[in-house]
């Protein structure tokens, strides 16, 4: 792997994005579970109502949240405007309906509500601040959504409270000092050619490189070209026959890690196959022994 | 085993599931299955491999179907009687022509067309995919061109977005609220745009700001002209999506999330009255021949092989077991859970499926 210039888990916000199906959520829960092993006061957040990963994050000791756009919302109102005002706004619904049908409006909130977490002062009253916001973000297209929506709106929006905002969000999400991309992707052909589209949509959308490309699920690669070569002859016997299957697709997937080094411009981890599902911890440790040999 | 009894008749395909699950090759070697049976059949697709688009010859954009040369299949031993025409899907372009197609008139077309929240947010739309490609479906099937089209989805994680898109509009279009909030020359959007007064107005201008909150009431003021026509074709959506001439497939590989997604999206589509069609599970390792131990395979190997190399196929072989037994738990929890006593299950095909040689392996599997 080639060399981090900060240590990952030393920015304010990780947004985890990648190709549904990759395990991008067991990355991100990893991620939180580290930091919370090295003393971080972290929380994982989880969108579209999901939560998958609440039991595995809250038992290595970080925060887990759940992003409602529509609660986000709420809290938005109350905190820009007198009580009585953010009432009206709250109860109308023709608001409610304009918020809803608005193209782009509930990745704002949502990219909103991850903004705030990660605020010195967070503007939830009593809430201590967070360390770390690890962003369990949606797949590909909808991630990139959300990381856009700021600057959209910013640009849309030109003047006015919204257009304030949704600019001081999009200097956050485009700081590479405070925030970084983690990509997940697997070592297969359409993965990695998803991988290098994101990249690009990655950096028109905040400006930055992905700071960390997890590669999950390499399978063991046991046997050589030249012993694939000598087992040919032996290819009646059943079990040899599983094993060459098993090498090809092995050494299929190196040929797409190759690639994917070759024209990625950013340091890759991989994460071994494991069959029986993932592991979070053993996740979490391999990461960790990644992001020390810098 | 083949795909044929649960698709005979069927007129609408759509084959569903998580991204990376071979979804698109799927229906592909589906519609080219089909088309070499002597159908006409339209393939649209959302986002192909690179190769798998240049080798059905879609290397430029167009967002119209367009005719599969039956050359590219001849050297393969596949004979197209019928007619494939396949599509990838242009969101964006599609959003528009739905917009001139709805538009009463040129005026109220360029009004949204040429609304600057329209154009800003439009492409970025998270959803839109979902969205245009059911639209793009029901234009199709109204064309009456073709007799069978097979939907390749949108590698939607919430597969919730894709079925909820007809009725999310109408329920949107048919609130009071927005009817209130166009309700003519007393309506909100325009006393937002003839700088109104009202309480609600006046907060409002004040969380979004005058220029973003004119943009929006212009919107939705021009929005609100093709009412009529959203409604009547969200309706026909769902019409088509229910109708018993069409059928989903559920894809999915044996890994944990797709077969935990497959599961969602199978309940969903009951819940739904959706007609399901049958489960299809992508690279199963298959169990056959696997059933000496390891440590036997590596003592009988050793004498042919060297103990070391013998070891390591033996480990390899150890691999190959371990990956088949997740793969049969896998398949018989989605048989449990999802109620199709016999999905069809596409073996894992070494190397690269995504050209014609690819499409034609699985198409072999399809169709027993």
């Amino acid at each position: 792997m080639g060399a981090l210039n900060i240590d990952l888990l030393d920015h304010r916000l990780l947004f985890v994005t990648g190709k549904g199906g990759v395990g991008k959520s067991t990355v991100a829960a990893a991620l939180g579970a580290l930091a919370a092993d090295r003393g971080k006061r972290v929380v994982v957040a989880e969108v579209h109502q999901r939560k998958d990963v609440e039991h595995i994050v809250t038992a290595a000791g970080a925060d887990h949240v759940s992003i409602d756009p529509q609660e986000a919302m709420d809290e938005y109102l109350t905190d820009q405007l007198p009580r009585a005002l953010a009432e009206i706004l709250s109860s109308s619904r023709a608001f409610s309906y304009l918020a809803a049908a608005t193209p782009g409006m509930r990745e704002l909130l949502t990219v909103g509500k991850v903004w705030e977490l990660a605020q010195d002062e967070r503007r939830t009253p009593g809430a201590a601040p967070y360390d770390l916001v690890v962003v369990d973000a949606p797949a590909t297209g909808h991630g990139v959504a959300m990381l856009a929506a700021p600057k959209t709106f910013a640009d849309a929006a030109m003047a006015g409270p919204i257009a304030r905002h949704a600019g001081i969000i999009h200097e956050m999400l485009s700081d590479p000092v405070r925030t970084a991309i983690v990509v997940v992707t697997t070592p297969q052909e359409m993965p990695v050619n998803e991988t290098l589209a994101l990249r690009e949509a990655l950096e028109q959308a905040s400006g930055q490189r992905p700071a960390l490309v997890v590669v999950n699920g390499l399978r063991r690669h046991r046997l050589s070209p030249a012993d694939a070569a000598a087992l040919q002859a032996h290819r009646d016997h059943p079990a040899v026959r599983a094993a060459l299957a098993v090498h090809a697709l092995a050494r299929e997937q190196r040929v797409q890690l190759r690639r994917l080094r070759r024209r990625i411009g950013a340091p890759t981890v991989t994460l071994p196959f494991t069959p029986g599902g993932a592991d979070t911890a053993a996740i979490a440790r391999r990461l960790d022994q990644a992001l020390r040999s810098v | 085993m083949s795909i044929e009894p649960r698709i005979a008749g069927k007129r609408v395909i759509v084959c569903a599931g998580s991204g990376g699950v071979g979804k698109t090759t799927t229906s592909a070697a589906l519609a080219m299955g089909l088309a070499a049976r002597g159908q006409k059949v339209a393939v649209v697709t959302i986002d192909p491999a690179r190769r798998l688009a240049d080798s059905l010859g879609l290397e430029e954009l167009g967002n119209e179907p367009r005719l599969v040369d039956p050359q590219r299949f001849a050297g393969h031993g596949i004979e197209i009687e019928g007619e494939l025409w396949a599509m990838m899907l242009d969101p964006k372009h599609t959003f528009d022509d739905l917009i001139t197609q709805l538009a009463p008139d040129e005026r109220h077309r360029d009004e949204v067309l040429g609304n600057r929240i329209y154009q800003e947010l439009s492409g970025a739309v998270a959803g839109s995919q979902e969205f245009t490609a059911i639209a793009k479906l029901y234009e199709l099937d109204r064309s009456g061109e073709f007799d069978v089209l097979v939907l390749d989805t949108p590698p939607s994680r919430n597969a919730l977005d894709f079925l909820d898109a007809p009725d999310r509009l109408t329920s949107f279009l048919e609130g009071r609220a927005l009817r209130v909030f166009l309700a003519g020359p007393t309506g909100l959007a325009a006393k937002i745009v003839g700088r109104g007064t009202g309480v609600v107005f006046s907060v409002l201008q004040r969380v979004t700001g005058v220029d973003l909150l004119t943009d929006l009431s212009v919107f939705f003021r021009a929005l609100g002209g093709l009412l009529d026509g959203f409604r009547e074709r969200a309706a026909g959506v769902k019409a088509l999506l229910a109708d018993p001439a069409t059928t989903f497939l559920v894809v999915t590989s044996p890994e944990r999330e797709p077969v935990e997604e497959a599961i969602f999206f199978a309940a969903k589509l009951a819940d739904a009255h959706l007609p399901f069609g049958g489960l299809i599970v992508n690279r199963v390792t298959p169990s056959e021949g696997l059933d000496a131990e390891p440590d036997a395979v590596a003592a009988e190997l050793t004498e042919a092989l060297g103990a070391d190399l013998a070891r390591r196929v033996a480990a390899t072989y150890r691999d190959a077991r371990a990956l088949a037994q997740r793969d049969a738990a896998a398949i018989a929890r989605l048989q449990r859970e999802i109620g199709d006593p016999e999905p069809l299950l596409i073996p894992q095909l070494g190397g690269d499926v995504h050209d014609v040689d690819g499409l034609v392996r699985v198409h072999e599997h399809l169709f027993g």
